[in-house]
């Protein structure tokens, strides 16, 4: 019995034409997680999801999603997921009522007046219910798509980056919705690009060219990478800068702002590049900080530039 | 004033040729992608050149005609042998019961009917100028009038040989026998009364299958068909639903042709209502299925597009609407048959003009009924179920 994981799946494969969008791709998410997806553009995330919830069929591999068969169940798996496409999906020439009304019917719901009525009131939108979706901003979007996606109450939310182009305020709202759905017992797979949101899930996998290279609880992973940093603030930090993407033992330089981070795995090899920089610019303050997660994945990444589409 | 314009001019008349190249180039490599559109820019050329070159013919021959032969001596078999060789019309049957000639004439079997009355020897011999009567289907007045033309011609070359020796008398101007045509259906041989109830068809063929053509497109280039592909929506739902919006539509239209053809063109509705109704609904199903048929293999509302202008066009010249199906060769014939207006048209024009019931139309509901199963069937097998 599938109970405690949600998301089963086991050696997911996909090829278009000659790419291989995801290869041999594994993971499983516990009941009630929220599952941060991370990867740079065209690394397949998009194709993942799709897979999983049956948009999609993998070439190979097997698994379940809320304990259904994911390659022969697929319409199981449909009515009791709620996705979140990366683009905008709903019909712009309906108003926000009548897309949540088309929505709710295609999922037979019953009391769908009242269900409707309460979708409406809890996004804030029921005194514009009548406009069309088209003319709503990019953050009300956003919401209404939420909204269209929870109306049959899923168990499973699979979320193609939801927040993508909208405001920091419309996103922290967008975020605070999720883990109220989350203390519901409601499982998340949410990709993103936004390191503020990948801290907030509970485990993240990260895949880079179809290829999943770091699945683990987000407070695992610092650990796991084992990435020392320097902090190096003050001028001139532009002659610093170029001082430290030269040292060997220095992997990543990353701006942020008016100080530089320096990270490398090798912590000695890093001290001694640093003080060297120090050296000859005396005027530049350095001292150890902890790697965050920015520098993690600004690292990850750095490794993999983005993927053919 | 000049020096201040000049550099503005300059400006919009200035050229590279090498950005002008590399636009043309990404048009070229677009179009070359693009492989149903450019087909379809192929194809249209050559399919007109065949049609119009091959298929049509405006002099029609080859039109069906029943003999009602009521008397059989060396004359009339010398007549019916001529009939026989001449190229303007095939007979298709040779009976002595007008009851038969008279039915396969408004089934549509036969086009012409030949009728030759009895005693038509010895009154020729006796001078008294005995009737051919010739019944032309004119609700194809095209048709009816080039071989109307063409059976005088035959009688005359026919009788010729036989008025020699003791009947030398008869070759002599006015011929010793009188050709009565009688154009039914259409007896003023209106061409409106061809046209406008087969407009119908042609009306109906353009916009029901347009319309459903850019059912699927349209959700795909708008991105919401991953979302409606994402719901537990099945595909012959999405087919009915997406279809059944226009029958309301084709229904408003076949009014409109109704009411015109009463009030303006003055066209007499003959026959059964009721097998009108259900003929044009089966129509109406059958260019839905057609269009949603367009829309599970086009990839774009553009291509959608010209897939409907491929099928229209022999539905406008291939159907009868425009020329004689009749005088068709087979092979485009043969296409015809397989387009649901061919059928309509035929059964349209036998309600209204011939006042045609189910009976007389069931030839072509049956066919029309297949076409209709058929499209459906290859609609939802094409659906597509995933995004892949």
């Amino acid at each position: 019995m599938s109970d405690e994981i949600v998301i089963d799946v086991r050696g997911l494969s996909k090829t278009f034409g000659e790419v291989r969008a995801v290869d041999d791709f594994d993971l499983k998410v516990p009941r009630g997680a929220i599952y941060g997806f991370l990867g740079p553009n065209g690394s397949g995330k998009t194709t993942t999801i799709r897979m999983v919830c049956g948009l999609l069929k993998p070439d190979s591999g097997e698994g379940e999603v809320l304990g259904y068969d994911v390659l022969n169940e697929s319409l199981s798996i449909k009515e009791r997921v709620g996705y979140m496409t990366q683009k905008f999906s709903l019909y712009e020439d309906l108003s926000i009522r009548e897309n949540l009304e088309f929505i709710a019917r295609l999922y037979e719901l019953d009391r769908r007046n009242e269900r409707v009525d309460q979708a409406l009131e809890d996004l804030g939108l029921a005194e514009r219910q009548k406009q069309l979706a088209g003319k709503l901003s990019g953050g009300w979007k956003q919401r209404l798509a939420l909204a269209a996606c929870m109306i049959h109450e899923p168990q499973l939310l699979l979320l193609d980056e939801p927040t993508a182009g909208v405001d920091p305020k419309a996103r922290r709202d967008f975020w605070d919705q999720i883990r109220r759905y989350s203390a519901q017992g409601v499982t998340t797979l949410v990709s993103t690009h936004y390191m503020d949101e990948a801290v907030q899930c509970d485990s993240i996998a990260y895949i880079a060219y179809g290829k999943k290279l770091l699945d683990a609880a987000t407070a695992e992973i610092p650990k796991q990478i084992g990435l020392h940093a320097w902090r190096i603030s003050g001028r001139p930090l532009q002659r610093a800068q170029a001082m430290l993407e030269e040292a060997p033992a220095v992997e990543l330089v990353a701006r942020f702002g008016a100080e530089i981070h320096a990270c490398g795995h090798d912590a000695a090899a890093l001290e001694g590049a640093v003080r060297r920089v120090k050296q000859a610019q005396p005027h530049v303050e350095v001292e150890p900080i902890e790697a965050g997660f920015e520098e993690i994945f600004i690292y990850l990444m750095s490794g993999s530039i983005d993927n053919v589409q | 004033m000049t020096r201040s314009r000049l550099p503005v001019l300059s400006n919009l008349l200035d050229l590279s040729w090498s950005r002008v190249f590399a636009v043309f180039l990404k048009e070229l490599v677009q179009m070359r992608r693009d492989r149903p559109t450019f087909a379809i820019m192929i194809m249209m050329p050559v399919m007109q050149l065949v049609l119009f070159g091959y298929a049509i013919n405006t002099d029609p021959r080859h039109l069906p005609a029943v003999v009602e032969m009521r008397e059989d001596g060396p004359l009339t078999r010398a007549f019916l042998a001529s009939l026989t060789a001449s190229t303007y019309i095939d007979i298709v049957a040779v009976t002595p019961r007008a009851d038969d000639a008279e039915t396969m004439l408004r089934s549509g079997e036969a086009s012409f009917l030949i009728s030759i009355p009895e005693g038509f020897e010895r009154r020729m011999v006796r001078g008294e100028r005995p009737q051919i009567l010739i019944a032309a289907d004119a609700s194809d007045p095209v048709a009816a009038g080039g071989a109307i033309a063409g059976i005088e011609r035959i009688a005359q070359q026919a009788f010729a040989p036989e008025f020699g020796g003791a009947l030398s008398y008869l070759a002599r101007a006015p011929p010793p026998y009188e050709i009565v045509v009688h154009r039914r259906y259409n007896p003023a041989g209106v061409t409106a009364f061809n046209i406008v109830p087969a407009l119908l068809g042609v009306i109906l063929t353009m916009t029901m299958v347009m319309i459903t053509s850019i059912a699927l497109t349209r959700e795909t280039e708008r991105g919401t068909m991953e979302n409606l592909l994402a719901t537990p929506v099945r595909p012959l739902e999405v087919m009915i639903g997406k279809t059944t919006p226009y029958i309301g539509v084709g229904a408003i239209q076949v009014a409109i042709v109704l009411v015109a053809a009463a009030l303006l063109f003055r066209i007499p509705f003959t026959g059964s209502f009721l097998a009108f109704l259900v003929a044009v609904s089966l129509f109406i199903f059958a260019n839905l299925m057609l269009g949603y048929l367009i829309s599970t293999v086009a990839r774009t509302q553009m291509q959608a597009m010209q897939m409907t202008f491929f099928i229209f066009l022999p539905s406008i010249l291939l159907s009868g609407f425009m020329f004689p199906f009749r005088a068709m060769p087979g092979w485009a014939q043969a296409i015809g048959e397989a387009l649901p207006i061919t059928h309509f048209l035929r059964m349209v024009r036998e309600i209204v003009l011939k006042k045609a019931g189910f009976a007389d139309i069931i030839g072509d509901l049956w066919p029309l009924t297949l076409i209709l199963l058929v499209l459906a069937t290859l609609a939802l097998l094409r659906f597509r179920r995933t995004l892949d």
